[in-house]
């Protein structure tokens, strides 16, 4: 050992290798606890529920958004219940059905076609006026800062089944 | 790093002599299993102390998961057992520890008994100590009901039949327990989990406290 080196005392030794020790046990100790407690963060998430038949036949879409509720089997951990869903549905102007989300992108209110007198022909969120267009898409000036999410849909049998519902991309 | 936050805290504060009230003291050569083999029986009152924290740590990560009701406490424990990642070691730890804890307790007090350790001036620890062990057949009494199966039932049943035969007040005792007079239902799962989680471990903690306290200010026994 170089003479600059100061030498380990013996107490100095036992204090850092009983602390290690020590501190090695208890980290492996907690192991498994936090590996518990960050699980929710860890699982995978379910993959994309079966789209559900929500009793509306393709033929009754009209231009006019319409309210549409379902219910879904939900599983929250060991909690299984029925969760009721809403959509807004029609078909724009090329025929394509559209089912938009009712939770409003500001704060998560639930907005409803043409919920003002005042606002003909838009959306409209009763908490903090925020309002969007036909398609969706928010009315600039007002609170929400994006547009109403789309739930999946597909045709089966001249039925409407929706999945869950999706942000728009960002332009 | 942690040297300069220490000093920076212990600049303001003054934090060492707590320190070394706390830590640094001497133990005593016939104590020390380093001296006197035969001395590990001095470590059985630090290996409750030693459990007793694994079961606060791992009480306090399963409650994550756990619900104290009827419906739902069976479903949560199976669901923390079998779905939740290390679930199973969580909810093992703090089952085994149980009985850990009441073993190590009970070898600790043979220790204290049979070393005569309990005797003046050290008869109020023992009375502490006696008051703890109580606390740790009530946390284990309390804990068993909680999973809500038909082994935690029946058992919560027989040992509330044992609480009513207490005299006089039996009954009584028995409905402050469960909750109700005929059910042991949803009232006595609500309570147990309050008394488990809530009311003993105060309790534990204070005395603990006391028991601590008491064997700093009255040094370990002497030598046989």
């Amino acid at each position: 050992m170089s003479e600059d080196k100061r030498p380990v005392s013996r107490r100095q030794f036992l204090n850092y290798t009983l602390t290690g020790v020590g501190g090695f046990m208890a980290a492996g100790l907690m192991v498994s606890p936090l590996r518990m407690a960050i699980d929710p963060v860890l699982q995978k998430e379910a993959a994309d529920g079966d789209l559900t038949n929500v009793q509306l036949a393709e033929g009754d879409i009209t231009n006019e958004p319409q309210r549409i509720d379902w219910e879904i089997d939900q599983v929250d951990g060991w909690y299984e219940s029925k969760v009721s869903k809403t959509a807004w549905v029609y078909k724009d102007d090329n025929g394509d059905i559209v089912a938009l989300s009712p939770i409003c992108k500001h704060l998560g209110c639930v907005v409803s076609w043409e919920g003002s007198e005042d606002y003909p022909d838009q959306f409209y969120c009763p908490c903090h006026d925020g309002r969007y267009y036909k398609d969706g898409m928010n009315v600039p000036g007002t609170p929400p800062t994006a547009g109403l999410d789309i739930y999946e849909h597909k045709i089966k049998n001249g039925m409407l089944f929706l999945g869950k519902a999706q942000p728009r991309e960002e332009a | 790093m942690l040297q300069k936050i220490y000093d920076w805290i212990d600049e303001r504060v003054d934090i060492t002599p707590l320190w070394r009230d706390i830590a640094d003291h001497e133990v005593p050569e016939h104590v020390n299993p380093a001296h006197h083999f035969s001395a590990f029986v001095y470590c059985f009152g630090g290996l409750t102390f030693f459990v007793v924290v694994i079961q606060i740590l791992s009480g306090m990560f399963l409650t994550m998961y756990y619900v104290p009701d009827i419906e739902n406490a069976w479903r949560s424990v199976y669901y923390l057992q079998t779905e939740v990642a290390h679930g199973q070691i969580v909810r093992g730890m703090h089952h085994w520890g149980a009985s850990v804890v009441v073993v190590m307790l009970l070898l600790h007090t043979m220790r204290v008994f049979f070393q005569g350790a309990y005797k003046k001036p050290r008869e109020l620890n023992w009375m502490v100590g006696v008051l703890l062990f109580f606390i740790i057949l009530g946390l284990g009494f309390t804990g068993y009901l909680l999973p809500w199966d038909n082994k935690a039932y029946f058992a919560t049943e027989v040992g509330l039949n044992i609480a009513q035969d207490v005299p006089i007040i039996g009954d009584e005792l028995k409905t402050l327990l469960s909750g109700d007079e005929e059910i042991v239902g949803a009232q006595t799962l609500a309570r147990f989990f309050a008394i488990h989680v809530f009311f003993l471990p105060a309790a534990l903690f204070a005395l603990l406290g006391v028991h601590f306290i008491l064997i700093r200010k009255q040094g370990i026994s002497g030598p046989l």
